[in-house]
């Protein structure tokens, strides 16, 4: 692996709050490019709305959320937009819309970013479907198709327009062991051959020491981030018992 | 512009070199396989392709999607592809889709005869006729047990439905019964001014209103409101699983979340059929006092002795019947939804389209069985 180099996403002092409730504070840290970056943490903590700030669909209370030079909050609408574009992102269910075949789930975001002519739209969406192992399905779908197919058929639309950035809420999340497994590979491979950087929200053990060469962790008492770095180093060297006790699923919970 | 991008090179024999240059990004289009394969179409003898990509300057899925064309095209053909020649990264994708696309193929689905699914379409309709028989039969036996008092019913569940169906019409109801009534006395004074009888718009407005517009509004009003609602909440319950979490706990969904609808419906249509009836009375009084100039005293007395108290009862029967319609029709509806957004969709504008359909048919049974009985 190539030294943390590029940075493409920074969150600088970001809050997170709904209305009065506070959910986090003072977050900061850095994503680089070629990462496979871990938002983790227990369950509630706010590893989802962190990523939807991220991810443009939840304003935070206060701080930043840099793209590169490009301040996301501060944008303008339309410049939001353009940023947007950059991302994909692979929701917990799969959020397929179920009126579209997969094909059309696919096509979509094709149609309306890139000046392709209908046979060529219809080309790459069969590369990407048969990326995520979905070849001929095109025209099934969301509802005649399982949850883990459907979880692909996320993934293949999210990557349909080569994204900088692929973001990932529990992306093993209602998968059975093989297809967790199948989907982890897939993310790896994916970030070899695209080049893109994944940020996962999860907190599947198996998922974080297969796929994470980096993460934070939130910590759900002291609302805030207590550890950084690869989820082994953290595992090895980490002294928060907190941190400990999730990677080891409370075997070595430490003094508490 | 695109073919600009593809050279093609017969020089060595049996063999076609393709060489690719430039940018080949979704962005800035890629050229289509039929043009490859128009221009291969006179070159029979090729056994063996390879590829010359040095001379691209960038690519993404662009370049990947025209190759996994070319080589399904190939394939075809039994020509053999030498990927030597491709960017490694290229070559991680191809392979990366043939190591994982070969378990996962879908079944082959044929497309079914006009006959056959002319004959599904007849068998479908038997299906819903039945799933309907079937669904009354259901309410019957729930309504049997929450009167013997065996059925688990949560009174609050109930009140709170009798209060989203009831009270918060209200001011719905109000608005549409007394312009209801504006409408009607204007229409009436059209006529009955030729012959000077304007007070007989009391009449009009109170018959009309009492025996049938109140409880028809009142009907169609809440079919778009309530019995809407009651299918997409359904709907949304039968997709989220709840319904089948129901089932699990041995609480028949029946029971516990169709009876007190159609019990609440029941007992707040004819209610707000009352109070649409008054409402456009009201309307009707407005525009004949304030508008028409006739005596507002002389105005209610007509009213008071045209109103019969059998044309409020057939009012009250037809907001019963709507009421049994409207929550019937919501609660088939949102139960028998499918389990997608479109689905909830479906059983949505399913379930107002019966409601009101059956409203109108209902309403001219009731009028015509009135008409046969003299009252």
């Amino acid at each position: 692996m190539k030294e943390a180099s590029e940075v493409v996403i920074e969150v600088r002092n970001l809050d997170l709050s709904y209305d009065d409730y506070e959910v986090m504070h003072n977050l900061n840290f850095k994503i680089s490019k070629g990462d496979i970056f871990i938002i983790m943490g227990t369950s509630g903590c706010g590893k989802s709305t962190l990523l939807k700030s991220l991810i443009g669909l939840r304003p935070p209370a206060k701080g930043d959320v840099l793209y590169g030079e490009k301040n996301f909050w501060r944008e303008d609408a339309s410049g939001q937009k353009d940023l947007m574009r950059r991302f994909g992102v692979l929701y917990q269910s799969g959020a397929l819309w179920s009126s579209l075949t997969l094909g059309e789930n696919v096509a979509l975001s094709l149609e309306l970013y890139s000046n392709l002519s209908a046979s060529q739209i219809q080309e790459v969406v069969e590369l990407k479907l048969a990326l995520v192992g979905l070849s001929g399905y095109s025209k099934f779908y969301p509802s005649e198709i399982s949850g883990g197919m459907r979880k692909r058929a996320g993934l293949a639309r999210a990557i349909a327009l080569d994204p900088d950035i692929v973001f990932f809420d529990e992306p093993s999340a209602g998968l059975d062991p093989i297809n967790a497994r199948m989907l982890d590979d897939l993310i790896l491979k994916l970030r070899d051959t695209l080049g893109a950087t994944f940020v996962v929200v999860t907190h599947e053990l198996a998922s974080i020491f297969a796929i994470g060469n980096n993460s934070v962790f939130l910590d759900a008492n002291s609302k805030t981030i207590v550890a950084e770095g690869s989820p082994k180093d953290l595992l090895a060297n980490s002294k928060n018992s907190n941190v400990i006790g999730f990677l080891t699923r409370g075997q070595k919970q430490g003094g508490q | 512009m695109p073919s600009e991008k593809i050279i093609f090179d017969y020089s060595i024999p049996k063999t076609l070199q393709i060489k690719l240059t430039g940018e080949w990004l979704m962005s800035s289009g890629i050229p289509a396989i039929s043009e490859f394969t128009s221009q291969f179409s006179g070159h029979s003898d090729v056994t063996q392709i390879v590829f010359d990509t040095s001379k691209i300057s960038k690519w993404d899925s662009g370049l990947v999607s025209f190759l996994f064309g070319l080589i399904k095209e190939c394939q075809r053909k039994n020509i053999k592809i030498e990927r030597k020649g491709l960017p490694e990264g290229v070559l991680k994708l191809l392979d990366l889709i043939e190591k994982i696309g070969e378990k996962n193929k879908p079944q082959e689905t044929k497309p079914e005869p006009f006959l056959q699914r002319l004959g599904g379409r007849a068998l479908q309709l038997k299906e819903s006729l039945l799933s309907l028989l079937g669904f009354l039969g259901e309410i019957t036996v729930s309504f049997n047990r929450v009167i013997a008092g065996k059925a688990y019913f949560r009174f609050n569940d109930f009140m709170l439905i009798v209060q989203r169906c009831g009270a918060d019409a209200l001011g719905l109801v109000s608005l549409i019964s007394v312009l209801v009534g504006i409408i009607l006395a204007f229409i009436g004074a059209i006529q009955l001014q030729i012959f000077g009888a304007q007070i007989y718009i009391a009449d009009i407005v109170g018959i009309a209103m009492v025996r049938v517009m109140g409880a028809v509004m009142t009907g169609i009003i809440m079919s778009g409101r309530t019995g809407a609602s009651f299918a997409a909440e359904l709907g949304i319950m039968q997709t989220n699983e709840e319904i089948d979490a129901l089932k699990t706990l041995g609480v028949d969904p029946v029971e516990f979340l169709v009876v007190p609808r159609i019990l609440a419906l029941v007992v707040m249509l004819p209610l707000l059929t009352l109070y649409a009836d008054f409402m456009g009375i009201l309307g009707g009084y407005i525009i004949s006092a304030g508008v028409l100039g006739i005596n507002p005293v002389e105005y209610l007395n007509h009213t008071q002795s045209a109103v019969k108290l059998s044309n409020l009862w057939i009012g009250l029967i037809h907001g019963f019947v709507f009421g049994i319609i409207i929550a019937i029709s919501g609660c088939l509806r949102g139960m028998n939804c499918e389990r997608s957004a479109n689905g909830v969709g479906e059983a949505t504008t399913s379930a107002v389209v019966t409601s009101i359909t059956s409203i109108v048919v209902a309403t001219a049974i009731i009028t015509f069985i009135c008409q046969v009985l003299g009252v």
